[in-house]
């Protein structure tokens, strides 16, 4: 051993060793000494001011959370509300054994397994000195049995807090939406700052899209608590900034009109201020309460929600797509006129079938024999398939989509709200896309009476009808007007400029368009005759009833039982009123209607109707336009009759 | 053969217990230590003994281990070293690789218990450096400081990246010490330092972002006095309010009300400050400097290199804990969860340090003994 390592001087090693042993043990005397010395600083020369703060130290900080902003109809009534309640919330690190703690007290307040589950997670996620709490919307019976026995749970105590609450339900619950308790996901999305404190977040609707408009900043206090950890006085508060309050375009009275003339039936209906894109309604029936969602809902009335014959949660307005049907007509005709391939004047022979050149196969027109020889008023007054047939084949499938997609199809119309379909709007770029097919003109035809692989929303479709209303200007719907920050302010309007240039470049084309619309209702011979009756400005309208399953053989169906016809068609109406400068534009589809016009314009007329009574000054009965439709006068006319219909 | 494995085996435990080979002295140090740190986790924990029975019977495991790591020759150990070396730093990559943690990334499942690899290095870390030195002629040539550097760094720096600072640098400590021990020159020490002074905003750049924070809030802790600074402000009023003779036992204000976060694991000794002054304070300090001088007394007393440099490296790096977990407490270093050693609440840190204490009773056990 020595000799393998003979040039290592093992005596010199141990010296050298030896010093530097003394020299280290000194080193850390002296670090220790520089230690003691913080420490005496501390201990004696600070003494006095850390034994001053020691027993002010009375002083907690705790987080105030900001309350949500509010949400109003137009008109102020109020759709969203704080309303305070109870909970019971837990410090963790007071608490010595969890379990045992949430046994007992599940004994005293009955704490249910989404509770408890949440709440220990919820725990896991925080500091062991932050309250977390563990049950929300305590009774009166529950808070009084838990001040009796407040003593024996340390760490757990009873904290007032704001919850929310929607005074009118189920009528806003697709538009307003719903909050919902913070959970363990959520946790990991929303920033820890500004969130502490907070138990609920928007879920869907207004709430979701507005969160953090509605959320404000959380502030915190100082409190003065006692040997226990209570408080006993507030020192110091730097208040929270609430949310913003939010006022909605749409008028709760239009709404409430607007979902009762549905009577339970599914369907949905828009209505849209054509001058600004203001969303005046927006029902979908049936609809829910979202009062049960807020503390959490339990399983089995969410189950009966999601899986209930007629999904009450599913928002037909933003998210139910359906093949347009006839409604698309006027908006085909414009773009006739505006691309030149028509003039009002042009005609077309409906015979009842229409054929493109060289082909067997047959688009039938909704009458046997045909309408005769239509121009465009009257090709959108009886609705008539071959006029549009025929327009749609001249445009052609590319410049068909492209003109359809200015008014918005196809894509998300922008509305403030989450979850909105974009729809189908036919193209060859699309069919390739989807099927891996190239186009056929076939496809072209059905596209030009809105069948086919076309689908749209009711939102889009009232969109494009608002559009079309507005005299071609484009405007992204809206459902908040203006914010407001605190009640003492005044509402500070959104700006919402239009998305585009006018779809109209000749008022004499729009107004062809507008005046066939108007046939539709006040022309006797008009698919929606009576719609307008009785109404004091002049309305426009269209209907259109389209087809929830392609069609198996090309034979007339003769069975007109109501009931039948329901279950194969879904029923459109659309309209806009005053005519000539319009201030709403509706659209309405009923799941399951026989005709747009019998089952749909009703409900498009309740929504005007209600519409009306909330203008300030309804204006003096205005004459029908009996002298530009040339119409006999309307006093004998028969009730709607169902003939306009497309197939 | 297994009826003579367990006749080996029972002569050995027979052993342990007839004539334990280990130094009085520093075994009583750590007993009266263990003792003050039960009594502190008592008081600190609301007068309450589940956390004490706890950490009790990780006394008892640590006091066993030690027990036995004692029998283990150095000579043994010496020979272990590589490879305890390489394996311990194969489970650090292990754990970069799959390992899961809350928010960092430093435990490894074993299926029935999980563990810190990086606890291993604390001892590893200082052996490997030991016995790389212990063959080489001393003072150490550049060549050999740089090998001993890298050593360092490599597990070093896959600790830090966990990230798990305290431990790093309790790591770093280990074997720059046995560095230092083995003669490192002076002006080598010196400009070493000048450069890791150098590299501070280097590293400031790839700190995270809560590390970064820590530092600015002990710099300034009312500017965060609901986060991190709150942890500062209320410890040092823990330390401050204590004075010359403390509040007395079971007495700390800031601990029973709660001011005072994690009072029983890192900030556990501003409990026993406000408990028992200044003067506890010096009482204590003068315990872990007689623990630290008898280590370097032992490794003084060993006659090769290996011991030497392993049992003074040891002895110094428990004045790392101390310093660092003091200097947190008094808010003169920022918060890194470096424990006080034998008084913090926690499993791990105990036993590895009562490991390490083995090994130093068989380096005192075999000091007559050449290598």
């Amino acid at each position: 051993m020595q000799q393998r390592r003979s040039i290592k001087d093992h005596r010199s090693e141990g010296a050298l060793f030896r010093r530097r042993a003394l020299v280290g043990f000194a080193l850390i005397l002296l670090g220790l000494c520089a230690l003691v010395s913080r420490y005496v600083y501390l201990q004696v020369a600070r003494h006095d001011e850390f034994v001053t703060r020691s027993v002010n130290n009375r002083v907690k900080p705790r987080v105030l959370p900001p309350p949500r902003g509010l949400i109003y109809d137009r008109n102020g009534v109020l759709l969203a509300d704080n309303v305070p309640a109870f909970r019971l919330e837990v410090v963790p690190e007071q608490v010595k054994d969890m379990k045992a703690m949430l046994a007992q007290l599940g004994m005293v307040v009955p704490l249910s397994q989404d509770d408890i589950d949440s709440f220990l997670k919820q725990v896991k996620q925080s500091r062991r000195f932050d309250s977390v709490p563990l049950k929300l919307h305590l009774t009166e019976d529950e808070i009084d049995r838990f001040a009796v026995n407040r003593w024996r749970f340390p760490g757990v105590d009873v904290v007032p807090y704001l919850t929310r609450n929607y005074p009118l339900g189920s009528l806003f619950a697709h538009v307003v939406g719903y909050v919902g308790r913070i959970d363990a996901d959520d946790m990991k999305k929303l920033d820890e700052a500004s969130y502490k404190g907070t138990t609920h977040v928007g879920r869907i609707g207004i709430e979701r899209s507005y969160e953090s408009v509605l959320h404000g900043t959380p502030g915190y206090e100082l409190d003065e608590v006692n040997a226990n950890g209570r408080v006993q006085r507030v020192l110091e508060t730097h208040p929270p900034s609430p949310g913003k309050n939010l006022y909605l375009s749409i008028d709760a009275r239009i709404q409430k009109a607007a979902e009762k003339a549905f009577d339970g039936r599914p369907g949905a209906a828009v209505a849209i201020d054509p001058r600004n894109g203001q969303v005046l309604a927006m029902v979908s029936v049936p609809t829910f309460d979202p009062n049960l969602f807020v503390d959490g809902i339990s399983a089995a009335d969410y189950h009966a929600l999601l899986y209930g014959p007629d999904k009450p949660l599913f928002n037909r307005a933003i998210s139910g797509v359906y093949p347009p049907g006839s409604t698309v007509k006027p908006l085909l005709a414009l773009g006739g006129l505006e691309l030149g391939l028509r003039t009002p004047e042009d005609t077309v022979l409906s015979t009842g079938v229409f054929y493109i050149p060289g082909q067997k196969r047959g688009y039938r027109d909704d009458r046997r024999g045909g309408f005769g020889t239509v121009n465009m008023k009257l090709a959108i007054m009886w609705s008539v398939n071959t006029y549009f047939y025929k327009l749609a084949l001249d445009m052609g499938i590319d410049r068909f989509s492209k003109w359809m997609g200015r008014f918005g199809f196809g894509k998300p119309t922008g509305i403030d709200l989450d979850n909105e379909a974009a729809g189908v709007l036919p193209s060859r770029a699309w069919k390739s896309k989807h099927f891996r097919q190239p186009w056929y003109p076939g496809e072209t035809v059905i596209a030009g009476i809105g069948q086919g692989y076309w689908a749209v929303t009711p939102l889009q479709l009232a969109h494009a009808i608002a559009t079309l209303a507005g005299h071609g200007v484009p405007y992204a719907p809206r459902l908040v007007m203006s914010e407001q920050s605190g009640e003492n302010n005044p509402p500070v309007p959104l700006v919402n400029p239009p998305t585009g240039p006018s779809l109209v470049t000749s008022e004499a084309n729009w107004n062809t368009v507008e005046q066939g619309m108007q046939m539709v209702v006040n022309d006797p011979r008009g698919t929606g005759y009576g719609l307008g009756k009785g109404f004091p400005y002049t309305v426009a309208g269209k209907s259109g009833t389209a087809e929830r399953y392609s069609r198996t053989t090309d034979a007339y169906n003769t069975n007109k039982s109501t009931a039948y016809l329901a279950s194969r068609h879904r029923a459109w109406f659309e309209m806009f009123a005053p005519a000539e400068h319009p201030r709403i534009a509706v659209a309405v589809v009923l799941e399951s209607g026989a005709w747009g016009a019998a089952d749909a314009g009703p409900i498009a007329r309740k929504i005007l109707d209600a519409w009306l009574s909330t203008q300030k000054d309804p204006p003096p009965d205005t004459p029908l336009p009996e002298s530009r439709t040339k119409a006999p006068p309307p006093s004998t006319a028969p009730a709607p009759a169902p003939t306009g219909a497309t197939p | 053969m297994i009826e003579l494995m367990r006749v080996r085996m029972n002569r050995f435990l027979r052993r342990i217990l007839t004539r334990p080979r280990i130094d009085l002295p520093l075994a009583a140090g750590l007993f009266l230590l263990g003792a003050v740190g039960l009594a502190t986790l008592y008081s600190a924990d609301g007068g309450n003994m589940s956390m004490v029975g706890g950490q009790a019977a990780r006394f008892v495991l640590g006091g066993v281990l030690l027990l036995l790591v004692s029998r283990i020759p150095p000579a043994t150990l010496r020979t272990w070293t590589p490879w305890l070396y390489i394996g311990s730093t194969a489970l650090l990559v292990v754990v970069a690789v799959l390992g899961e943690g809350r928010g960092a990334d430093r435990w490894l499942d074993l299926g029935v218990m999980r563990f810190q690899p990086s606890e291993l290095l604390k001892l590893t870390m200082p052996m490997m450096v030991a016995w790389y030195l212990h063959a080489r002629p001393l003072p150490p040539s550049w060549k050999d400081m740089a090998v001993v550097g890298l050593l360092i760094v490599v597990p070093a720096a896959l600790i830090a990246k966990q990230p798990d600072l305290g431990t790093a640098l309790l790591v770093t400590a280990a074997g720059a010490f046995a560095l230092f021990l083995a003669g490192m020159g002076w002006w080598r020490i010196v400009a070493l330092l000048a450069a890791v002074v150098g590299m501070i905003p280097v590293a400031w750049h790839f700190l995270h972002q809560y590390q970064r924070d820590r530092v600015l809030t002990m710099l300034n802790p009312e500017s965060d006095p609901l986060g991190n600074g709150w942890h500062i402000i209320q410890s040092q009023i823990a330390v401050g309010s204590g004075g010359i003779f403390g509040k007395g036992f079971g007495h700390s204000s800031q601990s029973r009300l709660d001011f005072l976060p994690e009072h029983t694991t890192d900030f556990i000794f501003a409990v026993f400050s406000e408990e028992f002054g200044l003067i506890g304070v010096c009482l204590l300090l003068a315990l872990y400097a007689f623990i630290i001088g008898r280590c370097l007394w032992i490794a003084m007393q060993a006659r090769d290199t290996y011991s030497r440099l392993l049992a003074g490296a040891i002895g110094m790096s428990f004045f790392v804990y101390v310093f660092v977990n003091g200097g947190m407490v008094a808010g003169m270093l920022p918060v890194v969860g470096v424990p006080m050693p034998m008084i913090s609440y926690g499993g791990t840190s105990a036993v590895s340090l009562l490991v390490g204490f083995g090994v130093l009773m068989s380096i005192h056990a075999h000091r007559k003994m050449h290598d």
